[in-house]
């Protein structure tokens, strides 16, 4: 197929596939397809030995040992931190910090930044697509301090609908936290946009790259964002580990969220004072083995680049909707315009739950995700009570999509 | 067949899909006397079970289930055996079921294959995650009928309407 062609030429996902030993396994009898990527990425080999590594040869603590192990922990730390920073758009390397993952990274600053400058009568503007990560901490925080929700609405096809954003984006805003990708829709949003309204009304600007980062070139600067968020696991690297970006004036600005060992500067008996960034913010012994073999997640995604990654997804997405749409059967949540969308594809087979429909593609090796994906809000505004979700990746083939085809193909016989 | 054919058949029996397919008990129930609203957070399926009693005895039992196969087929099942039954037949039913799914062990004096299609939501059990979605009808019917009782036999206690729905976990 022309697809298959094109696709060939951007990455030879094949030749990617030789790299995770878990694509090897088969499940149910049959050779594993899986596409809950917007969930969990698998690892390739280089990540999952950096791992083992760092406790086969290195494991010590970080910042404080003065040994040779303790070096060398500490140097596999940092080095990581380097590479976040020039991999997001060449950022100072004290801008960031490390988390458990986006959902901490918001926190942390739902708690610091939003919990000393979001008060009474301010408002919060979010967007209906958020996930639960990007929207209960601000939820509990406008409960605590006063403060109100707003949201930036979406049209028929899931894309940001700006049309009211200058009466949303209100001069008591404080704040605006918005996806760059959407997990449930795959909408990619125009954050710079979204964020030059919202420094124009003087509020900042928080992104949740936990999907875009993976998928996708970033490059905060360009963003015009404030802070940004995102994960280890759905880039390849290890689960436990994520990163938080933010300017330098905001974070200096912040009290700390966590405290306790490693990020003091000096401790009496009575006060403390803290340490310079970045250590502020990672009080506690961090996942040190985790970020030293999420820098092999850089590195296997450096070996294609971002824009051919992208590109490949775009192609991948583009097959596999027209693939589930030429079924007949099934309705596809979000925007139809692959420029426009991430690889997370959303949909509904009609008459079949969305479980009953991912315990049949189970049955047949065939893994996705079903259910409200964390955004029980948006789930509801779309009119369901779950959906199902099938998302790729660079090792992700056509031929898998058709696997997918033909399962749903059976499933709609077997529920039908 | 492949094995796990075999165990999706079990769990996916033809009755389990023909409930499924035509759910039973699916009606308004006038005057009722507990309603209650049942969901799986996990999975979003969400039901409604409205009861009049007449004493302590079902009269009218109407199910209403956004779900999954298994989850509105056990309840489409639930509204087959329960009018004409006593609170606490039901709530030794449901333990029944309950057991079945999970340990799979059921109280002796409980025959579930004189229940209606009861007996075929067995296979679920070898799926833990489903075990739920089968459970999800029972669990809303006894919370409902528990508030009820404690609510005594006043009208307006007797309805559960306004009171947080039935989750299971």
């Amino acid at each position: 197929m022309q697809e298959a062609v094109n696709q060939q030429q951007v990455l030879d996902s094949a030749e990617i596939r030789k790299d995770f030993p878990i694509l090897e396994r088969s499940v149910q009898g049959k050779p594993l397809v899986y596409l809950d990527n917007a969930a969990t990425t698998q690892k390739p080999r280089s990540v999952i030995d950096a791992e083992a590594e760092y406790y086969l040869k290195h494991n010590a603590n970080v910042h404080r040992g003065i040994h040779t192990l303790a070096e060398e922990a500490t140097e596999a730390y940092e080095c990581t931190r380097d590479r976040i920073a020039s991999w997001i758009g060449g950022v100072a390397r004290e801008e960031v910090i490390f988390t458990r993952g986006t959902t901490e990274a918001i926190n942390l600053v739902a708690h610091s930044w939003g919990g000393a400058n979001i008060g009474k009568g301010d408002r919060i503007v979010l967007t209906q697509m958020e996930h639960h990560a990007n929207l209960v901490p601000w939820i509990q925080l406008a409960k605590k301090n006063g403060a109100e929700l707003a949201y930036l609405p979406i049209d028929g096809e899931g894309r940001l609908d700006l049309s009211s954003m200058d009466s949303i984006i209100t001069p008591n805003t404080k704040l605006v936290a918005i996806t760059q990708m959407s997990n449930v829709l795959g909408t990619i949003n125009p954050a710079a946009e979204v964020a030059a309204r919202a420094h124009s009304v003087g509020a900042v600007v928080l992104a949740d790259g936990a999907q875009s980062a993976p998928h996708m070139p970033v490059d905060v600067k360009v963003l015009g964002v404030d802070f940004f968020a995102f994960s280890g696991h759905k880039m390849l690297g290890p689960t436990g580990v994520g990163a938080l970006w933010g300017r330098r004036e905001l974070l200096e600005a912040m009290e700390p969220w966590q405290t306790g060992g490693e990020m003091i500067l000096l401790v009496k008996w009575d006060r403390a004072t803290w340490a310079e960034l970045p250590h502020k913010f990672e009080a506690g012994t961090p996942n040190i083995a985790g970020v030293a073999a999420w820098s092999k997640a850089f590195d296997y995604l450096d070996r294609f680049g971002m824009d051919a990654v992208r590109s490949h997804e775009v192609e991948w997405t583009r097959y596999t909707m027209n693939r589930l749409l030429g079924l007949g059967f099934v309705n596809i949540f979000g925007p139809k315009d692959v420029e426009e969308r991430g690889s997370a594809i959303s949909f509904e087979v009609e008459g079949v739950h969305p479980h009953d429909l991912a315990q049949f593609l189970d049955s047949r090796g065939v893994a996705v995700r079903a259910g409200h994906h964390c955004a029980q809000p948006l789930t509801k505004l779309l009119g369901q009570t779950s959906t199902t979700r099938a998302s790729g990746y660079l090792y992700n083939t056509t031929a898998e999509s058709d696997r997918l085809a033909e399962a749903l193909l059976e499933a709609k016989k077997y529920f039908g | 067949m492949h094995n796990h054919d075999h165990q999706l058949d079990e769990m996916y029996r033809d009755i389990i899909l023909d409930h499924y397919r035509s759910p039973r008990g699916r009606k308004d129930v006038a005057d009722p006397t507990v309603v209650n609203e049942g969901m799986n957070p996990s999975c979003g399926d969400e039901i409604e079970m409205k009861v009049r009693l007449k004493g302590d005895t079902v009269e009218e039992l109407g199910v209403h289930c956004a779900g999954c196969a298994i989850s509105v087929a056990s309840g489409s099942m639930l509204s087959e055996i329960a009018e004409g039954r006593t609170i606490s037949e039901l709530k030794v039913i449901a333990a029944a079921v309950k057991g079945m799914l999970t340990t799979g062990e059921v109280p002796e004096e409980i025959e579930l294959d004189e229940l209606s299609d009861i007996e075929v939501l067995e296979g679920v059990r070898q799926f833990p995650v489903r075990i739920k979605c089968a459970l999800l009808a029972w669990v809303t019917l006894v919370e409902g009928l528990e508030r009820y009782e404690k609510g005594g036999s006043g009208e307006n206690a007797s309805t559960t309407e306004d009171a947080n729905p039935t989750v299971i976990v």
